[in-house]
């Protein structure tokens, strides 16, 4: 494991977790930056970037400083030649569901921030075509939301007694 | 009734421009002159923008060109060699392909949704359907999450169990790609054979787990049962079989004069652009980055194994036929030394909170009664928390982020799917290429779209 410099992070609060050196909570003003200056670095690559809708969670760990809201961007970045990983949490709160986008620093993130988008309705700013990926284009709702009702499909069993 | 009717809007609004309508309906990649010109060179290729531009300088991208001369296609989404439900739009200008548009969803089941109703007992066999090409990876992967949360070392013989499963798993994704990618390229005996062989671990699977797909053999705390006895035999038969029989590939195809010239120099990727893209797995090495998490990062006993990363260099669809055929050598060399280095002992760890007692145990004891049926209706409580737990796949970087609320069901389930990620460097394999190539770049990106979608 090579060492790498993990200035950007420098007076954002951070925890540790499993798997991962270092997890920060930039607000939304800093999290451009934050990620510019991973990728300076030596980040070259974001494996993975999706949303996570709390509503309803009981109460997260957040470090000092970091005030919950109900979105949260999660970022994962890879460093191929350190050989390490660094996690950034972006809360993002409901009634201004609206991140930067990633895509000017990392286009690999073009689908993963639509399907965030689709799933969640967290808008990026920045993003060159921000639309629905997965779910078809007049769909209404973003179905990832936990107060997204599931819905079911009424059975009917083939010797029921039909309805009085 | 009526009145309802008349309420409801009946015609969707579309934008202003004028698509051409399909049968499908309005197609998705609009005319040049309804297009600005960021998505425009975005669709071209200029999706990367690298410091310098060196993939295509904007300049280059004809925003005048007429409409007429070309001509929007659509491919799939039930086209053969789209390995699934994959539609693409194609701009093209006589055989060749100016623009590309991949449209996914078509098998978008909500699995993630599905993830959260389901405990983490039942997790596994929601996971296992989304790469149905290798199932165990995705269980894994799963597993490896949850066991994070709950802070649990599994025993070493389910660590080699898992890493023996994986391997086979990987082997037989290849074959199936062998065959799948014979067959866009013209190679129906290439089809068969790799079917053939893909058959002998499929019944390995089958023996093993009961199943031949969708295992749900990988769970939270270990492996769901033991080896079968003679499991050696089989696996050495598998080997020696297999690697026998890719040396026949090679007279088959890899010396073959019309296969070498379809794919030497088609589809080109370059590291920089793989990189940008967070293109994983084969498509990465293929251009020369020896980035594999089984050696960078390693998991499971894939540090005690003696095994190469194999690399290509001019990331075409030759090497990443030629790196896939490596790996199939690899995993055999592995298999060998699994079957030399299988500890003894548990197959999942003896922890009644996290494993199922032992049928002949519930009659005997209430402990063990009452924990078999707390596991089966509630399952167990996973501590609050939040982790990323991430393997190489026969496809790249299969991750899973993982938000618990202390409950038994995850919070939030996410799969990082290596194919959804790597389908988006379509665009940029087919442009400039002809049609029928794109068919050979589809396949050599690999996507499963049961991943893609989820």
């Amino acid at each position: 494991m090579t060492d790498i410099a993990l200035g950007a992070l420098a007076g954002l609060p951070t925890t540790t977790g499993a798997g991962v050196d270092q997890i920060a909570f930039p607000d939304r003003a800093r999290y451009v930056p934050t990620i510019a200056g991973l990728r300076e670095a030596g980040f070259e690559m974001v494996a993975d970037l999706c949303c996570v809708d709390y509503l309803g969670h009981p109460g997260r760990t957040l470090p000092d400083g970091v005030a919950p809201e109900r979105f949260e961007v999660v970022v994962n970045l890879l460093s191929l030649s350190a050989k390490r990983r660094v996690r950034v949490r972006v809360q993002v709160p409901e009634a201004d569901a609206v991140v930067d986008s990633l895509f000017s620093l990392y286009p690999g993130t073009e689908a993963m921030e639509r399907e965030a988008f689709d799933m969640f309705g967290v808008r990026f700013t920045g993003h060159p075509d921000l639309t629905r990926i997965l779910m078809p284009e007049e769909w209404e709702g973003h179905p990832l939301r936990k107060d997204y009702g599931t819905g079911r499909v009424p059975i009917q069993f083939k010797e029921a007694p039909g309805p009085r | 009734m009526t009145a309802d009717f008349d309420d409801m809007p009946r015609v969707i609004e579309r934008p202003t421009w004028s698509p051409r309508e399909t049968s499908e309906g309005a197609q998705e990649l609009s005319l040049r002159d309804a297009t600005d010109s960021d998505e425009l060179g975005r669709e071209v290729g200029a999706v990367l923008r690298l410091e310098d531009g060196k993939v295509l300088d904007p300049s280059q991208i004809d925003f005048d060109r007429p409409d007429d001369e070309t001509m929007i296609i659509n491919m799939g989404p039930q086209h053969p060699s789209t390995h699934g439900v994959l539609r693409l739009m194609l701009e093209l200008e006589g055989e060749v392909v100016l623009r590309t548009k991949p449209i996914i969803g078509y098998l978008h089941t909500g699995m993630e949704k599905t993830g959260e109703e389901l405990t983490y007992v039942q997790g596994a066999t929601n996971v296992t359907r989304m790469d149905y090409m290798s199932p165990f990876h995705t269980e894994t992967v799963f597993s490896m999450a949850t066991e994070a949360l709950l802070g649990i070392e599994i025993p070493d013989r389910a660590t080699w169990i898992r890493t023996l499963m994986l391997e086979l798993n990987r082997l037989s994704s290849h074959l199936l790609w062998m065959a799948t990618n014979g067959m866009d390229l013209g190679s129906t005996s290439m089809m068969i054979y790799g079917f053939r062989e893909r058959e002998m671990v499929m019944s390995f699977f089958e023996k093993t787990t009961g199943l031949r797909f969708n295992n749900n053999f990988v769970r939270p705390g270990g492996v769901a049962a033991d080896l079968p006895d003679g499991w050696e035999d089989d696996v050495a038969v598998i080997c020696d079989t297999v690697l026998a029989r890719t040396f026949e590939y090679d007279d088959l195809l890899t010396g073959q004069p019309i296969f070498r010239e379809r794919t030497e120099g088609v589809g080109g990727l370059t590291a920089e652009e793989a990189l940008a893209l967070s293109v994983t797995g084969p498509l990465l090495r293929s251009t020369g980055v020896p980035w594999d998490l089984r050696r960078s990062m390693p998991y499971l006993a894939y540090g005690e194994l003696d095994f190469d990363v194999i690399v290509g260099t001019y990331g075409d669809n030759f090497d990443r036929y030629a790196l896939r055929l490596a790996e199939i050598r690899e995993s055999i060399r592995m298999l060998r030394q699994i079957i030399e280095k299988m500890p003894s002992g548990d197959y999942r760890i003896q922890d009644p909170k996290v494993t199922p007692p032992p049928r002949g145990r519930i009659d005997a004891s209430m402990e063990a009664l009452i924990h078999h049926f707390k596991i089966f209706t509630e399952g167990f409580k996973v501590p609050e928390g939040e982790v990323y737990a991430a393997i190489e796949s026969p496809r790249g970087e299969l991750g899973c982020y993982l938000v618990s609320d202390g409950s038994s069901k995850p919070f939030r389930m996410h799969i990082r799917g290596p194919s959804f990620v790597n389908l988006q460097v379509l665009p940029l394999l087919l442009r400039g290429g002809l049609l029928s190539d794109a068919v050979a770049c589809i396949s050599s990106v690999d996507p499963v779209m049961g991943e893609v979608d989820r």
